[in-house]
């Protein structure tokens, strides 16, 4: 069992774009050059019209709780280390239908250590923050948008 | 046509609990054994075998040790809990086209230990679609299902009371099972709502145990199978299903993330199938947590959407129920076996000889997991 954070690998050629934006506080998603077709997680081939031909286009990081989990040990070290957080899925309000997986964060620093699930109701408006946790690695999360 | 060209003829089991001494290949050599012992057929008639991908006993392996014939047929399927049917079908794809004439399923693992937690054993990078959801916190499939779980109750109402009832029915099968686990240890709806969280809003009693053990079913011909000591169980209908951008497991990138691979598999199913939803007299669902079993009954027709929940609550799952279902315990309360029990149950029952028989059982749903790809089968007397 590992003792740290599993973290993504960052330079697969599908979804190195994505990961890039991150270290930079952007979140991209890819979408078919042909077709226009956004979708999430990145492909390499656009299920619609099979073009190979990507773009990266901004997101607001907008977004709406879709649902989320409170896990709790048994975890790995790393992750009981964290307890309580949440891990939420949200759906971006500028790409309806596309759906992101991240923790929720507190703090300016983007912790996700701590976070009380007992006031999130879904539909609730997020947005998005980034946690670096290694050189090449800002994890995208959620904070609770401010109430307009 | 697959329709009842096929059947299972014999089943074999091991002991099951949280530790065995015994090795996965030792384990599954006794499943398989007494599997082919029940059937009355010799090990040298096998020339067919189907496994899971996750199986750790090899198939040659496996045929060396139990001394079978050439073998003319074998394949493995994916994805862990969705994969026992899809096994089992490709198994009778083969019997029924002529190309083998009696093939083993099996299924052999020592989960008691807790080291051997396929999600324990993440890699410090994450190259596959895992990478979308481990390294965010959703680190098992627990984590997942929450997810799924919190938005269904959302959409449709279900509350932890009424899914409460899936492993207080299951429970109370178990507790009537000698062979079960969980056969010493009522369980009631206050120690439910007491229970730990493991991943909120699913508890403990939501999660499948943790455990050790073996299965194994024989599968021939329809002609054949009638020359046999053990009355026939019909592969009458068989699907694999997966999902239009299916992502395993945390499938929240479709359409509508509530609409599993189940629905796939369901209709391909029900498509050939002379038995409908109404038909069924019990049914095995595979339940790693409480709510695929909800799931599971509304994607295969028994409960129309939101229904399932209120369903369970009415004690429709329980032996005077309107679909008995997981009869043995389940993955909940028997043993976790990534489903091979549930299969056996459902021959059990059609043969009238599980623990608690339903009466006059002739027709058994067998669902995989819901939410991998899956398979699912209708099996008949």
């Amino acid at each position: 069992m590992i003792e740290e954070r599993p973290l993504p690998t960052t330079d697969e050629p599908v979804d190195a774009a994505f990961w890039r934006a991150n270290l930079e506080g952007r979140l991209l998603v890819q979408t078919c050059a042909a077709c226009g077709l956004a979708r999430h997680p990145p492909r390499a081939m656009c299920p619609d019209c099979q073009s190979m031909a990507v773009e990266w286009r901004a997101a607001s990081g907008r977004g709406r709780l879709w649902s989320w989990a409170v896990p709790a040990p048994p975890l790995l070290p790393a992750f009981a280390a964290l307890t309580p957080y949440v891990t939420a899925v949200v759906e971006l309000d500028d790409y309806p239908g596309l759906r992101l997986v991240g923790p929720m964060l507190v703090g300016k620093a983007g912790d996700m250590a701590g976070f009380d699930a007992s006031a999130l109701r879904i539909g609730q408006a997020v947005q998005v923050g980034f946690s670096r946790i290694a050189e090449d690695v800002a994890l995208p999360g959620w904070r609770l948008a401010d109430p307009q | 046509m697959l329709k009842d060209r096929s059947a299972i003829v014999g089943v074999g089991c091991t002991a099951f609990a949280k530790n065995l001494a015994e090795s996965e290949l030792e384990l599954a050599c006794g499943a398989i054994k007494a599997a082919l012992d029940d059937a009355g057929i010799a090990p040298r008639e096998v020339d067919a075998v189907a496994s899971f991908t996750q199986e750790e006993t090899p198939e040659f392996e496996i045929a060396r040790n139990l001394g079978f014939g050439e073998l003319h047929a074998f394949s493995q399927v994916a994805h862990g809990g969705g994969a026992i049917c899809g096994a089992v079908g490709q198994a009778a794809v083969a019997v029924a086209a002529g190309v083998a004439r009696t093939a083993v399923v099996w299924r052999a693992r020592k989960r008691g230990d807790p080291s051997k937690r396929q999600w324990a054993a993440v890699r410090a990078r994450v190259s596959d679609h895992w990478k979308w959801s481990r390294p965010h916190g959703l680190l098992r499939p627990v984590d997942e299902v929450a997810v799924l779980a919190r938005r269904y109750m959302h959409e449709y109402g279900l509350t932890r009371e009424q899914l409460a009832s899936v492993a207080l029915t299951q429970r109370a099968y178990a507790n009537a099972n000698p062979g079960a686990l969980m056969r010493g240890r009522p369980l009631d709806l206050e120690s439910y709502m007491a229970g730990r969280m493991i991943s909120d809003p699913l508890c403990i009693f939501d999660n499948c145990l943790e455990s050790d053990g073996a299965a194994a079913i024989v599968l021939t011909s329809t002609e054949r199978a009638r020359d046999l000591c053990r009355p026939p169980v019909l592969i009458h209908a068989f699907s694999q299903g997966m999902s239009r951008q299916h992502q395993l497991m945390s499938d929240y990138h479709g359409a509508d993330p509530l609409r599993s691979s189940s629905w796939a598999t369901a209709a391909n199913l029900w498509r050939q199938s002379d038995i409908g939803p109404d038909g069924l007299d019990v049914a095995q669902i595979y339940d790693a947590f409480s709510p695929m079993v909800l799931f599971c009954l509304e994607a295969y027709g028994v409960c129309a959407r939101g229904e399932a929940g209120a369903f369970a609550a009415a004690g429709e799952l329980g032996p005077g129920g309107r679909l008995p279902t997981n009869t043995s315990g389940g993955s909940l309360s028997e043993v976790y076996l990534h489903g091979a029990n549930l299969l056996v149950e459902a021959v059990r029952q059609l043969r009238g000889e599980a623990a608690t028989q339903i009466e006059g059982a002739r027709a058994c749903l067998v669902a995989t997991c819901d939410s991998t790809p899956n398979g699912a089968l209708i099996l008949r007397r």
